[in-house]
């Protein structure tokens, strides 16, 4: 039995780090796609970016990892407005299916911009002395970076809570989303604001990608390997919904953490099996609109 | 209202569309000219029919997305899952049960992946936009993942190799240049292009083509709406289901990759490059997409990766209706220019 209870608590944990890496980087997906109902399938390759600015601040220029995460997070976040206003806004109005393929291009030539400098080798990072080993809770010890994932994630929900539920700009993002007319025929410049939150979005993202490279390191690759896995979580909790994301993340984080300690030959498919079976019965995800 | 009443005018006018109804469906000569090309290539490249056999069974996987892609509006990116099934229904069948006749094998093919897309179908096609996207993401990744775990019994991800099937029609056997198999696929292509050419112009084409641009208007005179889409997904999905199965019988060998989201991905790029919504839109798309690949894939994967990339978004942004469109703007100005 108490062998058990330890499964279950590395599950639980292990889990939890993993769904915090997933909300940070899909929630901008989440909110974007919400505002603007715009397929974004390049959000991968923002966080992927993320990575490798990352990898070049630390290894190159010798910053530490926590301040090259930030910095990451900004630059990309900076970077992603000229592709937002030149590229993304003219397809707006445009069908699904252009906006799936537009975006897809995207990622395709990020992936092969980043082969060409980086290479297609997985790359690492220098992590602090801090973030190395194990951290002793008292009852048992966990992995340190783990949990930095989670107490980061912790804080990181708590300042887009408040941002979104308690900020003028929130209540703005959140009535976009709801009726986007509406929202615009009392004075709120949408356009404006979903320039600001894909900005958000992709920095978060990128500092997603930043914090990956210790979980799963860091190929070009990354930016379809995982996409699918953001789509998921965003599909399933529902498009611009803070809490549906946060919810998403925690069931597929855990789940597949669980399904892996226990099953390790089934590979992904419990995460494909919750998808399809939450998306049968709630086509919009846990807290989307229909 | 009756007939009388309509003045004359548009009489002239009905009588034209009407016209035109009845003989858009024609064979015009330029339609020749794909299937010329096809077996010249035949004759002046013998040597390079493993690349072109291919080449044919890719252009009827892109001609299979067409019909729900670009007929009936239905985005999926996992249109794998069915020429997968059809991959491993004559893989498996020759592996496990010794099923080695290919024909045969082909047609159990098709209904197996038929019958896989009227289920998926019925399902999924209730769902627009993201998440039907996801499901259908989910679909080919769940088959993908499900051959992994019984890699025992599928092979997973080494394959079934060393697949010998019988000689087509108990006659002619399988050579090493693949001059058989590309006889073999054209003449199954041209069988099934046919079938979707007269899919396209038959009014239950027209009834796709009415859902694709409004469905709320379709749902309003009272077409089936559901059951509509869920009959062309399953007619497209055991034409993949061949596709898939020609990609099995022609290599000798299967693994799990044709499961992948690169497949799917790969055959949209294909019909987008060529055009959707038309039948000869996956013929140049296939063609070009991989010759070009064949080429530029040797000299440098990156390359041709960002070109891919490049190329997808060059279309979105100016050439909507892909190369067969563009061509069409084309001769339109010049014509316009031409004319006095």
């Amino acid at each position: 039995m108490p062998h058990l209870l330890t499964i279950a608590v590395s599950i639980l944990f292990d889990g939890l780090a993993y769904a915090m890496f997933l909300f940070i980087t899909s929630v901008g997906l989440s909110v974007t796609m919400g505002l603007m109902n715009f397929v974004n399938l390049a959000h991968g390759a923002f966080a992927m970016a993320g990575g490798y600015v990352v990898v070049s601040l630390t290894h190159s220029l010798g910053i530490g990892f926590v301040p090259s995460l930030a910095i990451a997070s900004v630059l990309v976040g900076i970077a992603s407005v000229p592709f937002e206003r030149g590229l993304y806004r003219r397809l707006y109005k445009a069908t699904d299916l252009e906006q799936v393929l537009l975006t897809i291009g995207l990622a395709f030539m990020a992936i092969a911009t980043f082969t060409f400098f980086y290479g297609p080798i997985p790359k690492s990072v220098p992590l602090p002395g801090w973030l190395q080993g194990d951290v002793n809770l008292g009852f048992r010890s966990f992995p340190s970076y783990r949990a930095f994932l989670i107490v980061l994630g912790v804080v990181l929900i708590t300042i887009l809570w408040y941002g979104f539920e308690r900020t003028n700009i929130g209540a703005k993002i959140r009535a976009a989303v709801d009726n986007r007319r509406m929202a615009e025929s009392v004075g709120i410049n949408v356009d404006r604001l979903f320039t600001l939150t894909f900005a958000l979005g992709s920095g978060l993202a990128a500092l997603g990608g930043g914090l990956a490279i210790q979980l799963f390191g860091l190929t070009p690759y990354f930016a379809v390997l995982y996409l699918v896995l953001f789509l998921i979580v965003v599909a399933v909790g529902g498009l611009g919904s803070l809490k549906g994301t946060l919810l998403a993340a925690l069931v597929i984080g855990i789940v597949d953490t669980g399904g892996k300690y226990m099953f390790p030959q089934a590979g992904n498919f419990l995460i494909y099996a919750i998808t399809a079976i939450v998306l049968l019965f709630k086509p919009a995800g846990f807290y989307g609109r229909e | 209202m009756a007939a009388s009443e309509i003045p004359t005018a548009s009489e002239a006018a009905r009588q034209r569309a009407a016209e035109f109804l009845l003989h858009r469906h024609h064979f015009i000569w330029p339609e020749a000219l794909p299937w010329l090309l096809a077996i010249a290539a035949f004759f002046v490249f013998p040597d390079r029919m493993t690349i072109g056999t291919q080449v044919l069974i890719m252009i009827m996987f892109a001609l299979s997305l067409d019909l729900i892609l670009g007929y009936a509006g239905i985005i999926t990116l996992g249109h794998a899952a069915f020429f997968g099934i059809g991959a491993y229904t004559v893989g498996l069948g020759l592996a496990r049960l010794g099923w080695s006749e290919p024909i045969s094998g082909l047609i159990a093919a098709g209904l197996v992946a038929a019958f896989a897309g009227m289920i998926a179908g019925w399902f999924l096609l209730r769902y627009r936009g993201l998440t039907l996207l996801m499901l259908t993401i989910a679909t080919a990744a769940m088959l993908q993942e499900a051959g992994n775990i019984r890699s025992d019994f599928s092979g997973g991800y080494d394959g079934l190799p060393g697949l010998t099937f019988d000689p087509l029609l108990g006659l002619f056997q399988y050579d090493l240049y693949s001059h058989t198999n590309y006889i073999y696929v054209l003449v199954v292509l041209a069988v099934v292009f046919y079938f979707v050419r007269r899919i396209v112009y038959s009014p239950f084409g027209q009834a796709l083509t009415g859902i694709r641009e409004n469905v709320r208007r379709m749902h309003a005179i009272g077409s089936p709406v559901h059951r509509r889409l869920v009959t062309v997904y399953a007619i497209s999905a055991g034409i993949a289901g061949v596709a898939g199965a020609l990609f099995t019988q022609t290599n000798a060998y299967v693994t799990l990759t044709v499961f992948d989201f690169d497949t799917s991905a790969k055959v949209m790029v294909m019909l987008i490059l060529g055009g959707t919504g038309r039948l000869y839109g996956p013929f140049l798309g296939a063609a070009v997409y991989m010759l070009l690949e064949d080429k530029l894939s040797k000299m440098s994967p990156t390359f041709w990766q960002f070109g891919i990339g490049l190329m997808l978004v060059l279309a979105v942004l100016f050439a909507r209706r892909g190369l067969l469109g563009l061509a069409d703007t084309v001769w339109r100005k010049l014509a316009r220019r031409g004319a006095p």
